[in-house]
């Protein structure tokens, strides 16, 4: 009997979740780390990383005291387990794949990125390691994760900070910055993306 | 243990942005393209959910659990650090299909190469904070 309950649990869990799902749970997380103290911020941590393997030595901004953002660090600790357990436990009977759209499909196909309706996976081959022998995938992997925690930190905020904490709270920087997370999307993924495969 | 529900609270991060597939790479191409709903969906009904929280929460005064009332800090006023940092933060969303928080989820995935992603983050980072001083904010 409970071992029924588990598996619809399980079950109920493992479809894909829908956007009115998703985005109400991210407030929600928003207003749990509120209610803790603290600010909802992931990029952070990669200032916390760097003060804590010694960048505080090095330069003044990262002197900082990067056990205060202990439960910053906990947080992304717990999104690693949060990635193992969905990714292993609880993928639906379709397989680890992402719903995108026809349209997407089709974009992908004319770029030269080989997909399949239904069997898109939700990371694509090409993020892989055998990926940095090739500029190309060097320049996604290093250069993507390199621009991604530079231009955090000047804007002073990635994803959660700006886009969920910053105009949940109606700040104008926020929205200056949302704005420019997406000119510069825009400008790659008609520019750069195309001419990569 | 006090600091473990902080590890519960990325989980349950984890589990969002896995499941509703924000974390993957061809859901960024397909927002940036306009070809779905989906993320935008996400986030603005986070966005929408957050404003009812903040304006709840500032209403009615409400307290953090340590007795002290939620107050949200504003962000500084000068506007070429958002505009600028947020254009590069943008260029490296798209092309790696990652922010911070799925580089993190997707590592415990099992896809091992985001610790490229982590430590090419963190030198970015560590660059900006080498160069702080001689940038526009």
């Amino acid at each position: 009997m409970i071992e029924v309950y588990f598996t619809y649990v399980r079950d109920f869990i493992a479809q894909p979740w829908p956007w009115y799902v998703a985005g109400p749970l991210l407030a929600l997380v928003m207003f749990v780390l509120l209610y803790f103290g603290h600010e909802f911020g992931i990029s952070e941590n990669f200032r916390l990383m760097c003060a804590a393997d010694g960048a505080d030595s090095m330069n003044e901004f990262f002197k900082i005291d990067w056990r205060a953002g202990e439960w910053n660090l906990l947080v992304a600790l717990g999104a690693v387990f949060g990635g193992y357990l969905a990714s292993h436990y609880f993928i639906g009977p379709q397989g680890d794949i992402a719903h995108i759209s026809d349209a997407t499909v089709t974009s992908l196909n004319q770029i030269n990125i080989q997909v399949t309706q239904g069997a898109v996976p939700l990371v694509p081959e090409f993020l892989a390691w055998k990926a940095l022998l090739t500029w190309q995938g060097l320049l996604m992997i290093a250069g993507g994760g390199f621009l991604v925690g530079f231009g955090a930190r000047y804007a002073g905020g990635c994803t959660s900070g700006h886009a969920i904490s910053g105009l949940s709270a109606l700040q104008l920087p926020s929205l200056v910055a949302v704005i420019g997370f997406f000119m510069g999307g825009l400008v790659v993924t008609y520019f750069i993306i195309p001419f990569l495969f | 243990m006090r600091m473990s529900r902080y590890i519960l609270v990325g989980i349950l991060l984890g589990f969002i942005l896995y499941k509703s597939e924000a974390a993957s790479w061809f859901r960024i191409y397909e927002m940036f393209r306009f070809q779905s709903f989906h993320m935008f969906g996400i986030i603005g009904s986070a966005i929408i959910s957050g404003i009812i929280i903040v304006q709840i929460i500032k209403k009615r005064h409400i307290k953090n659990q340590e007795g002290q009332e939620i107050v949200i800090k504003d962000k500084s006023n000068t506007y070429p650090r958002y505009i600028i940092g947020g254009f590069i933060f943008g260029c490296g969303w798209a092309i790696a299909g990652a922010c911070p928080a799925p580089m993190f989820i997707l590592l415990g995935a099992g896809h091992t190469v985001f610790i490229v992603y982590l430590i090419a983050a963190m030198t970015g980072t560590f660059v900006y904070g080498l160069l702080r001083r001689r940038i526009p904010h």
